[in-house]
């Protein structure tokens, strides 16, 4: 907080220094002696987590900037070189790739502590909003990155995601080649990509400072979600919450270093080792994992609302998935910032995570898979054995009676037989029959539809073979609950969650009592325990 | 109750990562190699074996283009030669068994084993004094012989079907080496015009006829030659052209995760004393 400064220069230099360039100073102030509220609990550790994920990109990312080469024949050659030849390459590039998917998780934590104890209240909401820049320039950069190597799924997501910004209205098609460099993914486009990718590290960099500036100005957050009022509520930075940070920062890099060394590949997917083949789409096209829930999002909408089509409401709803994050501080109307003491919130809250996670897990599966269905799959396969085979033209005087006669006709010749088969167009149609010989039927079932159509065909070449000369089919296709419906239910919660839950929670909602102060729970705990 | 479940999602998450892929073929047979550990190396002898099937009967068709001849010899490959002082004679002997202790490396300049493998192969260069193309036999640094000049030529020869190189086969394969070595022993016998059924290719028809068959190679460390033998061996050798600095890494896992652990608990101490008298 931005209070008087403590700071006393000590040696001559220092002292010097301070009516010059207060660099010492600006360094006390913030990182030493800047009170910290004193009830931190562990998930106030990925701010210190971040920055270094974001050192950690920047350095090994510049190392492999100096070995990589973004030409669309040379790419993916060059970071083969990089881990095959590069001197420590074999470990500077699965850091970097890793590094990625660690700074997502920990990005995910710090965003859902903010969303739980209220971060993003009065007066935090500028410090919020930066820190959804911040996540939205990640993305932007996560995405650009995993171009480079062109592999299969570099050149294949590029594809879909700069196709989803063509279907922006109006202004999609022309962004959407300005983007790409020309009509489609190609060298143009790796060159740009790389460019940008080297550069939004270090935008994010000064908006993390920006994110820190706004921090120190308002004060931390904490656990109890209420404001310091007094010296007894705060420790000072270092040590208490430096020697916290380090301690939670080992820890994180023991999950990170468990990734780099013995499972480098377990977070990217294997059609990425495939050199990116312009000619041929891969069976499936997956973002990396920290960008499933929205692409989960995004192919929910298999359905067009009014006069807008389905590709562009899941674009539409991708979008505002994250633009909701922005307006957050004013959706929700509680007065009390943390969800310990909003019993009703919190449950709701629980359910948010959850949700997100089967989105995360929705965005990997085949849309079309079913999860579960309503009953069996069945069908029944009816042919005659034997018989006389007739067939018999559907005359009408004009187009417009022949409605009329078609009916009549396939009326009167089910007087006859049940084995018949209209050939029906406006234009004239015949009518095949089978009189007299044994009907026969086949009742097939099977638990999923690949197999009912299997057996279906099955029984058919049977029938066939009996010199059947048509089968007549009756397919029974129970409700499948599938990937996209269960994704759809996934994205009106967490819709509903931010735009009508946490407005009307505020306000009907009767919270549990919230503490005086910082201290008072903490201290009075600590004398109830000894 | 909110951390337990916290940590239990994203573990879910991150287990999602691993995108599953609606794989149409069998799944593959698991099969224990020496590498599925996190402490396990390469079965050298395995891999050597799997090259010499490579050399004899897959580079026929298919390119192993990251690879050069040196990397053969280099620390933790497959032909690294080290001087090892034989205790009976006093003399230095060489090998490409790595011993357990002691021995020098052979700088891959001077190991006689890369040499020879490089000089069998015959690489289309450039006459330095013609300008003409002009065949050689290779050097060290030359990259592995490409079976066919182009991709066009590699469809032609192969019934439109371009056999895919095999440098990082296995990182970029559902399965890895289990679906490698599987795949090789997934022939049925049986086929489908110009096509091979395969229980373990997606699709279950491959273009690729049944490459090994018993006896075709004979080892001289005296391993059975059959097919099984073979595939579980071609599998490591191209898990090791994958992964060649595999070994390395999870040596230097085991180091960096050692520290990691000090370095944390004496981190949890310290904090600990910071904030013993400190109610939070």
């Amino acid at each position: 907080m931005s209070g008087h400064s403590t700071y006393e220069p000590k040696s001559g230099f220092t002292r010097w220094l301070d009516k010059r360039l207060p660099i010492v100073r600006l360094t006390h102030d913030s990182f030493v002696a800047y009170p910290t509220p004193r009830n931190l609990n562990y998930w106030w550790t990925f701010g210190a987590i971040l920055s270094l994920c974001l050192v950690v990109q920047i350095v090994t990312g510049i190392v492999l900037a100096m070995h990589y080469v973004p030409h669309v024949d040379h790419a993916f050659d060059s970071v083969q070189r990089i881990k095959r030849d590069v001197p420590f390459g074999w470990l500077i590039q699965p850091i970097h790739a890793v590094g990625a998917s660690m700074f997502f998780l920990a990005v995910y934590i710090h965003m859902f502590r903010g969303l739980y104890y209220g971060s993003y209240k009065a007066p935090r909401e500028v410090l919020w909003i930066l820190g959804c820049l911040i996540y939205a320039l990640m993305v932007a950069t996560g995405f650009l990155g995993y171009t480079l190597p062109w592999g299969q799924m570099s050149f294949w997501g590029a594809t879909v995601i700069t196709s989803i910004l063509g279907a922006i209205p109006f202004v999609g098609e022309p962004i959407q080649t300005w983007i790409a460099g020309g009509a489609a993914i190609d060298q143009p486009t790796l060159n740009r990509f790389f460019s940008l990718h080297y550069l939004l590290p270090f935008v994010i960099a000064g908006v993390v400072v920006l994110h820190i500036w706004a921090l120190h100005e308002v004060g931390q957050n904490n656990p109890a979600g209420i404001e310091v009022k007094s010296k007894a509520d705060t420790v000072p930075f270092t040590p208490h919450a430096t020697m916290k940070d380090l301690f939670a920062t080992s820890i994180f890099l023991i999950l990170f270093a468990v990734f780099v060394f013995y499972m480098p590949d377990a977070l990217g997917h294997a059609d990425n080792y495939i050199r990116a083949n312009p000619v041929q789409t891969p069976p499936e096209i997956v973002p990396e994992w920290y960008l499933l829930p929205f692409y989960a999002i995004l192919r929910a909408f298999d359905f067009n609302i009014g006069p807008i089509d389905s590709r562009t409401a899941g674009v539409i709803a991708m979008f505002a998935s994250i633009g909701v994050l922005f307006v957050l501080p004013w959706l929700d109307t509680s007065s009390v910032r943390s969800m310990r003491y909003r019993p009703a919130a919190r449950q709701f809250f629980l359910i948010f995570v959850v949700v997100s996670c089967v989105l995360g897990w929705c965005g990997g599966q085949s849309p079309g898979r079913v999860l579960t269905q309503a009953g069996d799959y069945s069908g029944t396969v009816r042919w005659a054995e034997g018989g006389q085979l007739i067939e018999q033209p559907i005359a009408a005087a004009s187009e417009a009676e022949y409605p009329a006669a078609s009916r009549a006709a396939v009326s009167a010749m089910r007087e006859r037989t049940e084995m018949l088969l209209a050939n029906n167009s406006p234009e004239g149609g015949v009518l095949r029959a089978v009189i007299g010989g044994t009907p026969r039927s086949l009742e097939v079932r099977a638990d999923t539809r690949e197999e009912l159509d299997e057996k279906m065909s099955e029984a058919k070449r049977g029938a066939f073979s009996q010199g059947a000369p048509f089968i007549l089919v009756d397919k029974n296709i129970p409700f499948e609950f599938t990937v996209t419906r269960l994704s759809q239910l996934m994205t009106a919660y967490y819709f509903f969650f931010f735009l009508v839950l946490l407005p009307l929670l505020g306000l009907i909602e009767k919270p549990n009592r919230v503490p005086d102060t910082i201290a008072k729970p903490v201290t009075g705990q600590a004398q109830g325990a000894s | 109750m909110l951390r337990a479940f916290s940590i239990a999602a994203f573990a879910a998450i991150a287990a999602v990562g691993v995108a599953f892929a609606a794989n149409e073929g069998e799944h593959p047979e698991n099969h224990p190699f020496s590498f599925d550990s996190p402490v396990g190396g390469y079965d050298m002898g395995a891999v050597q074996r799997g090259f010499q099937v490579y050399n004899q009967v897959c580079a026929n068709c298919h390119a192993l283009e990251h690879l050069a001849y040196r990397h053969l010899g280099e620390e933790g490959g497959p032909f690294a030669a080290y001087m090892v002082r034989n205790h009976e004679t006093g003399a230095e002997e060489m090998t490409t068994t790595k011993p357990e202790h002691g021995g020098r490396f052979v700088d891959v300049t001077d190991n006689p084993y890369v040499r020879a493998i490089a000089e069998a192969a015959t690489i289309t260069d450039i006459d330095a004094a013609t300008g003409q193309p002009t065949d050689r036999p290779g050097r060290i640094s030359d990259y592995f012989r490409r079976p066919f000049p182009n991709d066009i030529a590699a469809r032609a020869s192969n019934g439109g079907a371009s056999p895919p190189d095999l440098s990082v086969i296995v990182s970029a394969r559902h399965g890895g080496a289990d679906y490698v070595r599987s795949l090789l022993m997934g022939f049925t016998g049986e086929t489908r015009g110009a096509q091979h059924v395969n229980r373990y290719f997606p699709g279950g028809l491959i273009s690729m006829a049944p490459p090994l068959v018993d006896d075709a190679v004979s080892y001289e460390d005296g391993s059975p030659t059959t097919v099984a033998q073979y595939a579980t061996d071609v599998a490591t050798f191209l898990q090791w052209a994958a992964d060649p600095h595999m070994e390395q890494r999870k040596r230097t896992g085991v180091i960096v995760l050692a520290f990691l652990l000090v370095l944390s608990a004496l981190l949890y101490l310290a904090y600990k004393q910071v904030w013993r008298g400190e109610s939070h």
